[in-house]
């Protein structure tokens, strides 16, 4: 009998839970992106070293419960309402991180006044924007992100634009705002652009921390749950059909973040 | 300290400042809007936290998030403002964060006007804002009160972390008087150990009003429910006058209330003995105190400037023991002395009605053209 021979090799870590995450498992559904924003999120929280110095404002939605998967400290808002109260912080917190997570029911409709003036204040803050095209919690009605024909429970017929209005590109929207330091899409349907959208999130957090203004990552997410198809196709409907209408761009970059390399 | 001239909207504004109020975030509406004036000029003068907001719905908001930190923080409005901010406020008392609010009451319902009305009060004492709490209501009758109250709500609101209610008529926000405002109190340096400002060195900390498993929901409503006799146990506030030999007692709160008082010495000159009782908080409402005084009163009269909500408060607790009358202005029309004084002498030299609906009676003698409205 020969003994088996084990090849000594250095271990290296290559890839962990990042500290800003708890170990816990998430209610989100098989496929949903969430999973890899709030990751994203963590990453650049631990490589910033920020996480004993952010706020996090959690959203009403299908990530409402953002806060029990996160290890910092966090605050739960009204629908809509989260760029109210991060303000609210911020401004007696000035030195701290404050940034909100918000789908797109909750920031692009009942949320509207409050995410426009927050931007148009220059409100030092930053804002994930998952946008899904659907609202996922109350179980897949019409959002104002929804595509023109798209079906959802409450347009079962396809958005007709005529009489349900046009889906709102927000980032394009909100970079027009004199108060915006950083306003980018990205998209979270393949690893190339995950590693993008990781940049933009740095960016965001980079501008925050230069006092650079109002900052926003929207960022273009599945549902496959309430779209009805399964994660691999919801991946190749956010390509083919997301990205026409919500182009990748950079809308709005402040001359202060220039040199800045993440 | 010394008295000076002042408006209470100035005055309710310098009290909060002087109390330590760290952050302000407000929306213009009349008739509190000198309110937010101040705040404007003295906050930033003072390092201090000021942000006109883009609706009441955002400023409740900021103060919910502002109060997340610890931070001693505060609103004002007016009535229709206040109704805008019913949903932040269920959100706070979800939370149990201290937070403070002056509602400067005027006309309503709807745009209604500008004047002074005490029709809010179901609003605030009565909830407002969906689900079961409830919230301490302070009712001032003058700038003096209202300068008191302001820092009494701070105190309140930190001690029970619930949200103190400061109720100013219109008239009480916009009357000038001369008061004594309180030594400047240095701002707070420590922070509370539920407040979330980062979690350095520290576990990390939820602040939330969800509870998504209804028996942990129970369990926090039980919890606010025991709270809230805590707060009925030792802070409930009151001013009486000429009651201890009084027959008769006319109830009133705020600038009702004041006014009654007129009325009352000018019965107590001609020889009815009738005394005041003048809720300071009407949440928590003196129960025990008026039920008190209905088992040896020959009458009660409620005076308000509302349709009689608080008479409804007072049928709950008097049970109808001792007849009871009820006599108003609305829509921003204030009383005068004299139609209280009125309803007084009606109440004590004519039959006692004892049981049936006092506002009915009220109402009858509108349409029998006893009384008239503007």
């Amino acid at each position: 009998m020969v003994s088996e021979v084990i090849p000594q090799t250095e271990v290296q870590t290559v890839y962990m839970r990042p500290a800003s995450l708890k170990n816990v498992p998430t209610h989100y559904c098989p496929g949903c992106t969430h999973g890899i924003a709030h990751r994203l999120i963590a990453e650049v929280l631990d490589e910033m070293d920020i996480r004993e110095q952010t706020i996090g404002v959690a959203p009403v939605g299908c990530s409402v419960f953002a806060y029990n998967y996160f290890d910092f400290d966090f605050v739960e808002a009204a629908h809509g309402r989260a760029p109210a109260m991060a303000t609210g912080i911020k401004r007696v917190l000035p030195d701290r991180y404050v940034f909100t997570y918000q789908g797109d029911g909750d920031l692009a409709s009942i949320g509207m006044a409050e995410i426009m003036h927050a931007a148009g204040r220059g409100e030092n803050i930053t804002v994930i924007f998952i946008n899904n095209a659907i609202y996922g919690m109350t179980g897949g009605q019409m959002a104002p992100t929804s595509l023109a024909g798209m079906k959802t429970t409450s347009s079962p017929n396809g958005r007709d634009v005529e009489t349900m209005g046009f889906p709102l590109r927000m980032s394009e929207v909100l970079s027009k705002m004199d108060g915006a330091g950083y306003i980018v899409r990205r998209s979270l349907h393949d690893p190339a652009n995950i590693r993008k959208a990781k940049k933009a999130i740095r960016m965001a957090f980079e501008t925050q921390k230069r006092c650079l203004g109002f900052s926003m990552v929207e960022l273009l997410s599945t549902c496959p749950t309430n779209w009805g198809i399964t994660p691999q196709d919801s991946l190749i409907w956010l390509e083919e059909h997301m990205i026409p209408y919500y182009p990748l761009e950079d809308f709005k970059i402040s001359p202060g973040l220039e040199g800045v390399k993440v | 300290m010394t008295k000076e001239f002042l408006e209470g909207n100035f005055a309710m504004a310098e009290a909060a400042v002087r109390a330590g109020v760290e952050a302000y975030f407000g929306y213009p509406i009349t008739p509190q809007t000198e309110l937010l004036e101040w705040m404007s000029q003295r906050m930033p003068e003072l390092g201090r936290v000021f942000l006109q907001a883009e609706s009441e719905v955002a400023a409740v908001n900021m103060v919910y998030g502002a109060a997340c930190t610890g931070a001693r923080v505060m609103s004002s409005s007016s009535s229709p403002g206040v109704s805008l901010m019913m949903e932040g406020l269920s959100y706070i008392a979800g939370t149990e964060v201290p937070a403070v609010l002056i509602d400067v009451v005027r006309g309503g319902p709807g745009l209604g006007n500008i004047a002074p009305s005490q029709g809010d009060y179901n609003q605030l004492v009565h909830g407002g804002g969906h689900g079961d709490y409830r919230n301490i209501v302070l009712c001032p009758a003058s700038v003096q009160e209202a300068i008191d109250y302001t820092v009494l709500a701070f105190d309140l609101a930190e001690k029970y972390r619930i949200i103190c209610m400061v109720m100013a008529d219109g008239s009480v926000g916009q009357m000038w008087e001369p008061a004594e405002l309180p030594e400047m109190r240095p701002v707070r340096k420590t922070t509370p150990e539920w407040a979330v400002n980062g979690a350095k060195g520290r576990p990390s900390r939820v602040l939330t009003s969800i509870y998504i498993d209804p028996a942990i929901e129970e369990v926090y409503n039980h919890k606010l429910i025991e709270k809230w006799y805590q707060i009925e146990a030792n802070e409930i506030r009151f001013k009486e006058y000429y009651l201890d030999d009084a027959e008769y007692v006319v109830i009133g709160f705020g600038s009702a209330g004041r006014i009654a008082l007129s009325a009352v010495r000018a019965a107590r000159a001609e020889g009815i003995k009738v005394g005041l009782f003048r809720p300071i908080t009407v949440s928590p409402f003196p129960a025990a105190q008026i039920a008190d005084l209905a088992k040896n009163a020959q009458g009660i009269l409620v005076v308000e400037m509302n349709t009689g909500q608080m008479l409804e408060d007072v049928r709950k607790v008097t049970r109808d023991v001792c007849p009871i009358e009820f006599f108003a202005r609305m829509g921003g029309i204030v009383p005068f002395p004299d139609e209280i004084l009125t309803e007084i002498r009606r109440m004590a030299h004519e039959p006692k009605n004892l049981g049936g609906d006092p506002r009915l009676r009220w109402l009858q003698r509108h349409r029998d053209g006893v009384l008239s409205f503007a």
